[in-house]
């Protein structure tokens, strides 16, 4: 059966950004998904901003201490060790939002989508705001460039270097994290190198470092430039040759190739196509964009087999619910709290392995949460739900002590009710124009990606008849909290 | 067999609400109601980083009160267990369970390698990996996935708390998560979800399926649930805190025909950079009330000697306090164990070597997974090996 094109203009939308908006509903049956593709890859060739969420008194604070410090051989008074440490965490909370916030409006939906997949592949936890914010800097600009240079400049950003240890790797001692971690989740993937080479490989890495200001730095009298073996290949590497000899194994390009199908097109890998793509991606000298575009305008992109079967991660979800009702919320931080209670909060990924996504996501409490969400941006419904806690993020503080204290995260409480206004004039616009009896199915077949949907009269028996406006709305919201909806 | 349990139970219960029962017969009555033999595990999380050297502490040890010069915990005050070692004064409850025999305590316990974030170091005890390997699913998890092949109810762990933790999720099997068996989640919905539900059936599209079977077992494990915590509800006194209220339903379902074999815990925040005393006093005060209350409540029904809980926190702290009145991450950590069955008591391995430290660092003598690999076999019946992925030596306390 040929699938329209409305249903493939939206699975393009999904998997290649966060979903359709409200100001594409009139278009969707009309584009190709292929001029569709034109229109998206334009939109992400500009140059992303720079996105600046510190505090401006936290670098003047950071930058001065560092400077004074170095001057005077002072260290850090334990007071102002931890007024930077809660700053930090208040600028990784405002990176968080602002992010999201151009992932929910960006044109850009092909670049900020990549480098949300970087983001988990890169995945870093570092409570300095800085570091976290030239490292999202780092990825957004290469998102669909060349792998190797974003490889390279990932390898030395302060957030990675430190939060893999590398500080400490040194001559002799060497600390082999990095240089693991670096061939088993980066590059190769396990069980393609031998602890040999782990070892070889973290010794060209010593000396690599960063600076209080992220930059890089390579502590000369700190690396070992004896000769080292590193898969088969000999000399006195240091680590960026390393890097490239990691990029000529082809073994790179395949598992990028196959993570980046299995993020993009299907949890269950078909070998001959990454087989395919990883052959192209080495052959073009790891061109991101090349790559994507060799799975966005394939047709096997299209295929059935392909389309409603990923589950949508946190992110996607809250972010694509958005996109299609654009709301205000009058308490931002709610969305930190769902991240949180939905198990993904951005630059807190569970360890450098990333978030491990597919049916993970899903548990009796995560699933039960996801299809109330819709209910909860509708009304100013409570919110009753505590997230676990994080003491990397706590520092030991439990929430009601902080809202006590009235600094940090005040989540627990005061975001406890979501308070969206949702503007739902384009969107009412839009499907005002159809005629009633046809409503649901032409909204389910938006809203949704699954071949079946919930029925018409399951969703028309609770939505609210009082007038064209209200059945509009609270279907769109039962829509919502389906498990349908939970997938893209 | 004549009568079935469940049958049994009811009786039981309309019996009790009678008022012809003078009340301190009532304890009494449930004496015989619920056969023997259902073991089941409590695990309690003290999350944060619990400072394991003030909570059993060496009291006999210069090194010890030299590292904390404010810290560290008064002889006098302490709860002495043996000359040298005391509990934490406000551990009352767990001395009284010692002189009792039913507690244990194993000393230095850890991994190699130890990660020093609260995150990693969580998950590293919550999944039983390694330090270098990043596993998805939890070590209760996996026991589900063994034990419950094909169950329809995943009733078989439970955790008390709004979300579910990576140690109870396996590959197949997922553990249930409430805070409330009244309110596992919200039912603002619940007629539309049940309505969403009788529409669906399973077709070609695999995680379409998958979501609904979820949804599915979600809503009849909340009726179960809530059915059999209703069964036979603990009528003992707790305290009113989260800690206390958790495990009141724990009991309630322990006296219930539920068939959960595992629960879980948690209780926090034991991340205690400064201003440990207050912190630590007040968390411990609620420990040791809420268990207090657990366990008397569990003999008096007779129930004590098929329930083991042992307590675990992702790592220890620093031997040396720190100059805000408090202490930093630490590695290896001890871990309580109570039960009424317990086959070793007491203080079960050395206290740490202080003398013998990892730059500044208690070293781990048993590794978490040795004592995972225990209750897995003795207590839980399981194949240990298949669930850790690797034989460990087991220990001789169950």
């Amino acid at each position: 059966m040929a699938l329209s094109s409305q249903l493939k203009n939206q699975h393009l939308m999904w998997r290649a950004g966060f979903g359709p908006n409200v100001g594409q509903l009139s278009v969707l049956d009309g584009a190709s998904p292929d001029s569709l593709y034109k229109t998206l890859q334009k939109a992400s060739a500009r140059r992303p901003q720079y996105i600046q969420a510190a505090d401006s008194s936290l670098q003047g604070l950071m930058l001065g201490i560092q400077d004074v410090g170095r001057l005077q051989k002072q260290e850090m008074s334990p007071e102002q060790r931890k007024e930077i440490r809660q700053k930090s965490r208040e600028g990784i909370k405002s990176l968080n939002l602002y992010w999201l916030q151009e992932m929910v409006n960006t044109d850009a939906q092909l670049r900020e989508k990549m480098a949300f997949f970087w983001h988990g592949h890169f995945a870093c936890r570092n409570l300095n705001v800085f570091y976290q914010q030239q490292l999202l800097d780092v990825i957004r600009q290469n998102a669909l460039g060349n792998f190797g240079n974003l490889l390279h400049e990932v390898s030395k950003t302060g957030a990675m270097l430190n939060f893999l240890n590398n500080n400490q790797n040194k001559k002799d001692h060497p600390n082999e994290n990095f240089a693991r971690e670096v061939m088993e989740l980066f590059t190769m993937g396990r069980a393609n190198y031998s602890e040999h080479d782990v070892k070889e490989a973290a010794r060209a890495f010593t000396g690599w470092g960063a600076n209080a200001r992220g930059e890089f730095v390579l502590r000369a009298f700190q690396h070992d430039d004896a000769g080292k073996t590193v898969l088969g290949k000999t000399g006195n590497f240091d680590g960026d040759e390393v890097l490239d000899i990691l990029l000529d194994q082809k073994q790179t390009a395949k598992f990028i190739s196959q993570k980046i199908y299995r993020f993009f097109v299907n949890d269950n890998v078909d070998h001959q196509k990454v087989e395919w793509l990883a052959d192209r991606f080495y052959k073009s000298s790891y061109d991101i964009g090349k790559l994507m575009e060799d799975i966005f305008t394939s047709d096997w992109f299209y295929d059935e087999k392909n389309i409603g079967s990923r589950i949508k991660s946190p992110i996607e979800l809250l972010v694509g619910m958005q996109r299609m009702l654009p709301m205000k919320l009058q308490n931002e931080e709610a969305l930190l709290l769902l991240e949180r209670v939905l198990g993904q909060v951005l630059f807190y990924p569970p360890n450098v392995a990333g978030w491990p996504g597919g049916k993970n996501w899903i548990d009796s409490s995560t699933l039960m949460m996801r299809m109330r969400i819709p209910q909860l941006i509708n009304d100013t419904d409570d919110f009753n739900i505590k997230p676990k806690s994080d003491d990397d993020q706590m520092m030991g503080r439990n929430e009601d002590e902080v809202k006590i204290k009235g600094g940090g995260l005040r989540m627990a409480n005061a975001a406890r009710v979501i308070n969206a206004q949702v503007d739902w004039s384009e969107y009412l616009d839009y499907y005002n124009k159809v005629a009633r009896e046809q409503l649901v199915n032409d909204m389910a077949g938006v809203l949704l990606q699954t071949k079946k949907t919930v029925g018409a009269d399951v969703i028309g028996k609770y939505a609210d008849t009082t007038s064209k406006e209200t059945f509009i709305k609270t279907a769109t919201i039962q829509i919502m909290s389906t498990p349908e909806y939970q997938l893209c | 067999m004549l009568i079935k349990r469940k049958e049994f139970l009811q009786l039981g219960s309309l019996a009790t609400a009678s008022f012809m029962v003078p009340k301190f017969l009532k304890a009494f009555e449930r004496v015989d109601l619920v056969p023997p033999g259902n073991k089941v595990m409590v695990i309690l999380q003290l999350s944060g980083g619990n400072d394991g050297l003030n909570t059993v502490i060496p009291i006999h040890n210069d090194i010890y009160y030299r590292e904390r010069p404010r810290l560290g915990v008064d002889k006098a005050k302490a709860l002495a267990l043996t000359d040298e070692v005391g509990l934490h004064p406000a551990l009352i409850s767990l001395k009284e369970l010692y002189d009792d025999g039913s507690l244990g305590i194993l000393n230095s316990v850890g991994y190699p390698n130890p990660d020093r974030s609260h995150f990693r170091s969580m998950d590293i005890w919550q999944t039983g990996s390694a330090s270098s390997e990043y596993i998805t699913t939890g070590w209760v998890g996996r026991y589900l996935d063994a034990q419950c092949h094909g169950c329809d109810k995943p009733t078989y762990a439970l955790e008390i708390d709004d979300l579910l933790s990576l140690a109870l999720k396996g590959e197949n099997s997922k553990a249930i998560a409430m805070k409330d068996p009244k309110r596992l989640f919200g039912t603002s919905n619940e007629k539309f979800f049940k309505d969403v539900m009788s529409n669906h059936k399973d077709g070609d599209e695999q995680t379409v399926d998958y979501l609904y079977k979820t949804m599915s077992e979600t809503l009849s494990s909340a009726n179960y649930i809530f059915e059999q915590s209703r069964a036979h509800p603990s009528s003992a006194d707790y305290p009113k805190t989260e800690l206390g209220n958790g495990l009141k339903t724990i009991a309630s379902l322990i006296f219930s025909d539920i068939n959960t074999k595992v629960y879980y815990i948690s209780l926090g925040s034991f991340d205690t950079h400064v201003n440990q005393e207050n912190q630590q006093q007040r968390l411990f005060t609620e420990l040791s009330d809420a268990v207090k209350a657990f366990t008397a409540d569990l003999k008096n029904n007779n129930r004590f000697n098929d329930v083991l809980m042992f307590t675990f926190s992702e790592f220890g702290r620093r031997v040396s306090q720190n100059a805000s009145g408090g202490t930093d991450h630490g590695t290896a950590n001890n871990m309580f164990l109570i039960g009424g069955a317990l086959k070793q008591k007491g203080i079960i391995n050395p206290m740490p070597d202080l003398n013998d430290l990892d730059e500044g660092d208690l070293k781990y003598k048993i590794d978490f997974k040795a004592v995972y690999a225990t209750v897995l076999k003795n207590w839980l019946d399981s194949d240990d090996s298949a669930i850790l992925g690797k034989k460990y030596d087991h220990l001789s306390f169950c």
